[in-house]
């Protein structure tokens, strides 16, 4: 009975830990241009299969890391300088579509370049779980929580204690100011997409040991940071990691006790009625419409 | 808005098309390509009067082209009931279901508004693939043939014909939407929804009856679709079909009624043209939407209307 719980527990702190990832991403990238970047998904699914391909043609495991997270972020500074900069302070509609255009390119070229098949690649420390109270703790997830953990104290410390993290903040709050105080605003969008894309890939590497990864694994990944974004707020980084974990937790409980084939279903379920009750979900500010 | 774009000459120009097309056509394949387009450009009609001019996007579309196709696939197998009958259950169940929703949905505004219509769109397809005693599940099931008074409709022919008219209606019935009492209050609530309000147009009323008139739209086009195929699964209302049905509004462009059907025709009939590029029909799919958004914003109707308009 614990046993159940605490195992739907476990398995759900660690999706829900990749989701709040994703989630950041989309909250770095709304922040610094009310983009909602459909391609963050994608990012990763790259890290993941990145990583499975550097492993497997034998790069030292730290090495393959290392590059699967670099990579995706390259990806990153490419698809805001190709696609998002031309087209700044379009229609919601029109940047939509853009990055979902994004998205079925880089899809395209990981199923072309790297084939149909599941990858993935072995655990950072090895196969044999932990046993707490009769509960099975992979390492792996360990590893999932402490990457998390770490990425997001990194991002506190670069908002809140850098120049250049302060430079984002200021233009997520008025984009016209900060460029009149010398804030070269373009930098900031392109390290917005960066950032984004690199924690997205961190959380694909991490997770990949434990849920695999194919070339579509970013549609629902990314969808479900959505709505892990949106559960917390949309643009609200604290926001951001709770909607995750939620998401997570409830999926995996909810999957357990009530039905696994409605799993992915369930965050859907969910951010509708949050949003019919909480129209600004739940740690975010209320929204004001200018007339 | 394009209102110099959205004249009735361009029906006469459309319906001319349409009656000469089938006579130019070299084999069956393509009729087939033509029927896809005109259906696809009828529910790109009311997807694009709620995002043009009721300003609402959704990305959950296909959910509701997939309830009417599986109304008729499924009411007709498992209770029996006459297919035309079903149809219009289906709508009617979706029209129905789009205006339970539409007051908390329609409440909420960009992002937000867009998360709840995929989530709703996300909802539905997960409904149909998993409901497999009813639905046949993801590898979908056959749907009986329509009959219409103890006819048969079946032939492409046939299905050609019904469709363009259909099409025609759809055009002459929107030209008259837009230029009505209740176009320009959407027009208006497009503008400034609290604008609007203080001018007295019932804003949420508005947006209720614009959604719910393109969910059954998106039904009653998900019914025909299922019998002029005769086969169907639920990916017809899965994300990437609302993402596609979205992409020929805006390339079409947006408000703009033959933008619609431009937009329709081009999208549907891409991916065929793509077909031979063995893998990398996704990527060339994917660079298309992006340039087309960076380099004709507007879409193709509307910008090439202004080029038009510049030149006089």
């Amino acid at each position: 009975m614990l046993a159940t719980f605490l195992q739907f527990v476990i398995s759900g702190l660690t999706v829900g830990a990749v989701y709040a990832l994703v989630a950041l991403g989309f909250t770095l990238v709304y922040n610094a241009s009310h983009v909602i970047n459909f391609a963050q998904g994608e990012f990763v699914m790259l890290g993941g299969m990145l990583a499975a391909l550097f492993i497997h043609s034998g790069t030292p495991p730290a090495l393959a890391v290392v590059l699967a997270i670099l990579i995706p972020a390259l990806v990153g500074i490419l698809m805001e300088k190709v696609a998002i900069e031309p087209i700044k302070g379009a229609d919601t509609i029109t940047l939509i579509i853009v990055t979902l255009g994004v998205s079925l390119i880089v899809r395209g070229i990981v199923q072309v370049a790297l084939g149909k098949g599941t990858h993935t690649i072995p655990p950072f420390s090895g196969n044999e779980p932990i046993r707490i109270l009769g509960a099975t703790l992979p390492t792996q997830s360990l590893w999932v929580f402490g990457g998390t953990a770490v990425a997001v104290l990194l991002l506190w410390y670069f908002f809140s204690k850098t120049i250049s993290g302060k430079a984002m903040l200021a233009t997520a709050y008025n984009q016209v100011a900060s460029q009149l105080t010398g804030i070269n605003t373009n930098w900031v969008l392109m390290m917005s997409f960066a950032l984004a894309a690199a924690i997205g890939a961190i959380g694909g590497v991490l997770v990949t040991p434990i849920t695999m990864t194919s070339f579509d694994a970013g549609i629902m990944l990314g969808l479900k940071g959505f709505v892990a974004a949106v559960l917390g707020g949309m643009g609200s980084g604290p926001g951001a990691v709770v909607g995750g974990l939620l998401v997570g937790l409830i999926e995996a409980t909810a999957a357990g006790y009530i039905s696994s084939a409605y799993k992915d279903a369930i965050p859907f379920i969910l951010i509708l009625f949050i949003l019919f009750f909480m129209p600004n979900g739940l740690l975010g500010k209320k929204a004001t419409d200018r007339i | 808005m394009n209102h110099r774009t959205n004249s009735y000459a361009g029906l006469l120009l459309i319906a001319g098309i349409l009656v000469i097309t089938p006579f130019f056509l070299p084999n069956s394949y393509y009729l087939d390509l033509a029927i896809r387009m005109v259906i696809n450009a009828i529910i790109v009609l009311g997807l694009n009067l709620l995002i043009g001019y009721a300003g609402q996007i959704s990305l959950g579309h296909a959910g509701f082209v997939g309830l009417g196709a599986f109304a008729s696939a499924a009411l007709p197998h498992h209770l029996g009931w006459p297919p035309l009958l079903a149809m219009f259950i289906g709508a009617a169940g979706t029209g129905l279901l789009a205006a339970a929703v539409a007051g908390p949905i329609l409440r909420l505004k960009g992002h937000y508004l867009a998360m709840a219509t995929l989530g709703l769109g996300i909802i539905i397809n997960i409904v149909l693939r998993n409901e497999s005693q009813y639905t046949g599940g993801p590898d979908g099931m056959p749907v009986m043939p329509l009959t219409v008074f103890g006819f048969e409709v079946s032939g492409d022919q046939t299905w050609y014909w019904i469709v363009a008219t259909l099409l025609c209606i759809s055009i002459w019935a929107s030209l008259n939407l837009i230029d009505s009492p209740f176009g320009r209050a959407l027009r208006a609530l497009h503008g400034s929804e609290i604008a609007a309000q203080v001018a007295g147009v019932k804003v949420e009323r508005y947006k209720a009856v614009i959604f719910v008139m393109s969910a059954v739209f998106a039904s009653l086009m998900g019914s025909i679709t299922a019998h002029h195929i005769g086969f169907i699964t639920p990916s017809i209302s899965d994300f990437p079909h609302s993402i596609e049905l979205l992409t020929m509004v805006v390339v079409g462009g947006v408000a703009s009624v033959y933008g619609s059907v431009v937009g329709a025709v081009l999208l549907t009939a891409l991916p065929q043209a793509l077909a031979n590029f063995e893998g990398w029909e996704t990527v060339a799919y994917g660079c298309i939407l992006v340039s087309c958004m960076i380099f004709v914003p507007k879409g193709v109707v509307p910008t090439i209307a202004n080029r038009f308009k510049k030149g006089h």
